[in-house]
């Protein structure tokens, strides 16, 4: 009983994850401006480390913590790097 | 699915229920991404995926690789500090962005400048 559930609640995460990547995803498609790229952007890059960590629950292996880690460092560089060339026009000064 | 059939009940319902929350509340949060009307509107939304839905996740996370292995296992957290560090500054950066490329630009949908 309680395993059932604990099946179905990681698979309707997932379904639930992967709908929130469709709506990041259509927004950076859609979005108005470049600002709005950008953090559909970020919020994709959140949404596949959460994904992500939902698979690392169903397999039980703990290697995909440490992808989500390296997911996540990177979404913030490439969020810092495309805030600052929004904001000079180049990312180093 | 070997592991998880190792869980107690009680374990199995209450990873359930984080991984549950942590899913609906990113999805919230993308949804008013999308539906939201203005960018300084939808600014707030993701924010709901990366502090409540990362931090059940990682709860969810916590709690099973604990009583599957039986010891306290927490180097998700680190995922927790880093997204709690980082998520203000770029959102901080971004927003200062948006606004200095709103007012060169004169959009329409911008916030007014300081009263004086």
């Amino acid at each position: 009983m309680s395993h059932g559930f604990l099946a179905f609640a990681i698979v309707a995460a997932q379904y639930l994850l992967l709908l929130a990547m469709a709506c990041s995803i259509i927004r950076m498609v859609r979005g108005p401006r470049a600002q709005d790229r950008v953090l559909a952007l970020d919020a994709l890059y959140v949404n596949a480390m959460l994904l992500l960590l939902s698979i690392g629950i169903r397999t039980g292996s703990e290697l995909y913590v440490e992808a989500g880690l390296i997911i996540a460092l990177l979404g913030f560089a490439g969020t810092l790097a495309f805030s600052k060339f929004l904001l000079r026009g180049e990312v180093i000064e | 699915m070997n592991h998880l059939d190792a869980l107690p009940p009680w374990a199995a319902v209450l990873v359930g229920a984080l991984v549950l929350l942590g899913a609906g509340f990113a999805f919230i949060g993308s949804l008013g991404l999308l539906r939201l009307k203005d960018f300084y509107k939808r600014v707030h939304a993701p924010t709901l995926g990366t502090t409540f839905g990362a931090f059940f996740m990682l709860a969810g996370s916590i709690a099973c690789f604990s009583v599957v292995h039986g010891r306290p296992i927490f180097y998700e957290i680190l995922i927790g500090i880093f997204l709690t560090l980082t998520t203000p500054i770029t959102l901080m950066l971004l927003v200062r962005a948006a606004l200095y490329r709103d007012r060169v630009e004169s959009w329409q949908e911008s916030p007014p400048t300081k009263s004086e």
